[in-house]
């Protein structure tokens, strides 16, 4: 991507307080329009946090979030994810009683046009709704590539399905910006590489991709620029080779080696 | 094979006036099937929602007071002065004014107490039964108090010949089913559909459901109130089959009965308020002909209830069907994963 | 129909002197109001400790309650045991049976979530309110006091030995319970417990125990309420429904696990009781409650003084 896309989310000078403790510090950043950008760094940098403030399930201490123009703060996290925000957890998050297809399905809510009423009157139209839905979640399976798995119990696939579901979820839920928290921990050597190229065909539907992810490999290969935090500020904002020569980058990676060592 | 088993069920319950003759027994399956809608409208909530709402009765109570009240008519003094008459009017008209006053009761519950949930919600919903028990006890001008409503009009439905009074047990019994079936055939459809599974979402993961978009409250307070109005039914049926309604319509243990019929049989699934309800609305004509005092019956309830959790946690129908499951060892996904009922075939 | 159940604060505190200015009345309400925040305070405590460290909702603790009056009664009267030996006693008996409730009923459910353990208290509330109904049947009973039956009089006002008696009783206990969990080396147990249990169970705690001692003392705290309050009203076998529900009220308002909430959500309650019996109408002194929790809701719906996130 160039420089000259347009902004599609800028954070500005967002703090997160907990209590005492800073968890980020004044952070501004933007993402444009198409591109993948990788929020990386030591743990307890504060991304996650970053995560948890841009989709309303925390409220930055100060500073904005503004998407398309709109101020995000202050919205609840369903009303963020109407406007086209929608996000992944770092924790395995599944509706775990369910097949893998319906977790599909629930996740193309914004996307059905049902009314309470219209389904309780069992009207027609709920019932084309349906069968489009149901299309539509056959799609998003096959999409990630776990199609053959769609009326299994979402508890009961391998682990590295279960992250591709989430993804497939978060995807049926219409993103214009997806949010990735840490999506490829717990997968093998194989699904992280196929995963890769995942993310590009998911950029080539049209989806602008924030990546939060330890695994460098996943973020240098997925990556069209990437912005390393440290202790809550931003440290280093580049293209992936320039991030991996960066000499703030590679001191934060070691001193938390160091600061490891020493405890 | 089991693809017609909800119409041929409800073709043997059709059936059944015709061949039971008795009396009592009709009694005993009427009263059954009331709290077996009482329990459905329960299990919205309880198993769909995953919200442990125990202050059901009320809505119950309220269907029953508000229909009986609109077909009596009442006069009452308002605060201020201002006075408030009612003439009656017919029965039908009374049981859907106890229907929506139901229902628009628990749209205002749903409102408030979603505010809060877990033991927080509990005790809200327990609370809120208790006071319009109070109510009910207390605002003798409306409600005559303990003394009771006496002397409800049964429903007639039709003009001069071909008028139907509900007074005869098969029509009431025929009534009561047709309700029942209405019930839950928009339960059915509510939870093989777009509410349905975002009710289900938010009681499997509540921040994942919101991470989709799903407007959580809103959810949780459609099926409030749907779930309010199918228990003001079963009220209003009620109060018109007994035709004496007083304030121990609101008591705890009523509440306690349709949450151990959805748990017997297993929350969250369309069969288990059912198969809960009839074996607890035989039960106690079981313990009666052993001339057993009622507060055995209550105890007995209560034990049933901790060694359904201890043993059966998911209830009757839930493991059945893992037991069938494990018969077809083929068909295991269909057999383990269909909590959502009817969704994606 | 039910019983009214108790009905604290009613006639046995007012006592009116012929014509009184609107001020003493005011002030006699007031009184009252104080006399049986202490009480409800105590109520509330026992089932906020149990929510607190235990994360289970009580449902017996209105039978609990109901136990400790019925214990009174049946050592007072029957058996002719001093009033104030009979008070000692019930609030031991009343732990105990908390103890069995605990390891009968709880002990296999541990780390289950917190709707399984409400369904089975819910069931074990049914099973004991039916079988006090069922021992005791309707009647109602009284049990007789050894204080004097002239009240104080101070001014205007007046109050009965009794009460205030119940009173200093329930602020002792109030004290006893917050110092044995917060200053203790038991209470650090208890919470550590619940607070992180693989790590206690390294650090030697008997976690089994730590989980009956928690219930015992909740529930003694529980038949001790009743204990006491059963010589002020009459004892019968609903006054564990009515006793329950204001303390679901008191701890609501308190935040639940909160035991200085719990306190001062007892005083706001009999106030609220208190006032709007006075003031607006008799009948609904037992609604106060919950009028209290919707105000509650709307205006900040994590309680006065909540002390964790409790929604979502």
């Amino acid at each position: 991507m160039t420089d000259k896309s347009p902004s599609l989310l800028s954070v500005d000078q967002m703090s997160i307080r907990f209590g005492g403790l800073l968890a980020v510090s004044s952070m501004t950043f933007e993402v444009r329009e198409g591109e993948v950008l990788s929020l990386i760094g030591p743990n307890g940098a504060g991304k996650t946090s970053a995560f948890n403030a841009i989709t309303g399930y925390l409220q930055p201490s100060s500073g904005d979030v503004v998407y398309r123009g709109r101020k995000l703060n202050g919205l609840s996290p369903d009303a963020i994810s109407r406007l086209g925000v929608v996000r992944s957890f770092q924790k395995t998050s599944l509706f775990g009683g369910l097949s893998a297809f319906e977790n599909v399905l629930v996740g193309l809510h914004k996307r059905s046009t049902q009314t309470p009423l219209a389904i309780m009157l069992g009207l027609p139209r709920v019932k084309e709704d349906e069968r489009r839905l149901e299309a539509a979640a056959r799609e998003v399976l096959d999409f990630v590539g776990i199609l053959p798995r769609a009326q299994e119990p979402a508890a009961s696939l391998p682990y590295g399905e279960q992250r591709l579901l989430e993804v497939a979820i978060a995807l049926a839920a219409d993103p214009k910006l997806l949010l990735l928290d840490e999506p490829v921990s717990g997968m093998n050597p194989a699904e992280k590489a196929s995963f890769v190229e995942t993310i590009s065909r998911i950029r080539e539907r049209g989806i602008t991709v924030l990546l939060v992810e330890h695994d460098m490999r996943t973020v240098m290969g997925a990556s069209d620029r990437v912005i390393c935090l440290n202790q809550g500020t931003i440290i280093a904002d580049g293209t992936p080779e320039a991030i991996q020569r960066n000499k703030d980058v590679i001191k934060a990676y070691l001193g938390e080696r160091s600061s490891h060592a020493r405890h | 094979m089991m693809k017609y088993f909800p119409q041929a069920f409800l073709g043997l319950l059709v059936s059944v006036p015709f061949w039971l003759t008795d009396s009592y027994m009709l009694h005993i399956l009427i009263t059954t099937g009331i709290f077996i809608i009482a329990a459905m409208s329960l299990n919205l909530l309880l198993g769909y929602t995953g919200q442990l709402s125990l202050g059901h009765v009320a809505f119950f109570g309220i269907g029953a007071y508000g229909s009986a009240l609109t077909s009596l008519g009442f006069e009452i003094t308002l605060p201020g002065g201002i006075p408030l008459g009612v003439s009656p009017k017919p029965v039908w008209f009374a049981m859907l004014v106890g229907i929506v006053a139901a229902g628009f009761t628990g749209w205002a519950i749903g409102k408030l107490a979603f505010r809060v949930r877990g033991a927080y919600f509990v005790i809200v919903s327990i609370s809120f039964a208790e006071v319009v028990r109070l109510v009910a006890v207390n605002w003798v001008e409306l409600t005559q108090g303990p003394m009771a409503l006496n002397n409800i009009p049964v429903l007639r439905l039709g003009w001069g010949s071909a008028e139907v009074a509900f007074l005869r047990k098969p029509a009431f019994y025929w009534l009561v089913l047709a309700v029942g079936t209405v019930c839950y055939i928009i339960i059915s459809r509510l939870v093989s559909s777009r509410a349905g599974r975002a009710m289900i979402a938010l009681r499997e993961n509540e921040p994942l459901a919101m991470s989709v978009g799903v407007d959580v409250t809103r959810y949780l307070v459609l099926a409030t109130i749907v779930s309010a109005a199918m228990a003001g039914s079963a009220g209003a049926l009620y109060t018109h089959y007994i035709r004496i309604v007083d304030p121990d319509i609101f008591l705890f243990v009523y509440t306690v009965t349709m949450v151990i019929m959805v748990v017997t049989g297993g929350k969250g699934t369309l069969a288990g308020p059912i198969v809960g309800g009839v074996i607890f609305g035989l039960i106690p004509e079981l313990l009666r002909t052993m001339a057993i005092k009622p507060e055995v019956q209550w105890i007995i309830y209560g034990v049933v209830m901790v060694l359904v959790v201890y043993f059966l946690p998911m209830g009757i129908v839930p493991a059945l069907r893992n037991w069938r499951g494990g018969q077809q060892a083929s068909s295991t996904a269909a057999a383990s994963g269909p909590q959502m009922e009817g969704a994606g075939k | 129909m039910v019983p009214p159940g108790v009905r604290p604060g009613g006639s046995d505190t007012i006592h009116t002197h012929g014509a009184k200015t609107r001020l003493d009345q005011f002030l006699q309400h007031c009184l009252n109001a104080l006399m049986l925040g202490g009480t409800y305070a105590l109520l509330g405590i026992g089932l906020t400790l149990i929510f607190g460290i235990m994360r289970v909702v009580n449902f017996t603790h209105g039978e609990l309650y109901a136990f400790g009056a019925y214990c009174m009664y049946a050592l007072v009267v029957p058996v002719g045991m001093n009033f104030f030996l009979a008070l000692l006693l019930a609030m031991v008996l009343g732990a105990l049976l908390g103890a069995v409730i605990e390891m009968l009923l709880l002990g296999r459910l541990r780390g289950a979530d917190i709707d399984t353990t409400m369904l089975v208290m819910i069931g074990a509330w049914i099973a004991m309110q039916n079988t006090e109904q069922l021992i005791w049947s309707g009647v109602a009973l009284t049990v007789p006091n050894p204080f004097p039956s002239a009240p104080l009089v101070v001014g205007p006002l007046s109050v009965s030995w009794l009460r205030i008696f119940v009173l200093f009783t329930a602020v002792g206990l109030i004290f006893a319970a917050y110092t044995v969990v917060n200053r203790t080396k038991l209470g650090k147990a208890m919470r550590a417990t619940f607070q992180d249990r693989d790590t206690a169970a390294l650090m030697g705690v008997r976690i089994d125990r730590m989980h009956t001692a928690t219930f015992a003392l909740g529930s003694g705290l529980a038949a001790a309420s009743g204990a006491l309050l059963g010589p002020v009203f009459v004892v019968n076998p609903t006054m564990g429904d009515l006793a329950a529900a204001k303390a679901f009220a008191i701890v609501i308002l308190g935040g639940l696990g909160n035991i200085a909430g719990a306190t001062i959500g007892g005083f706001i309650l009999a106030f609220a009781e208190e006032l709007g019996a006075g003031y607006v109408s008799s009948g609904y002194r037992d609604a106060m409650g919950f009028v209290l929790i919707i105000i509650i809701l709307l205006v900040k719906p994590t309680g006065l003084f909540a002390q964790r996130e409790r929604i979502g």
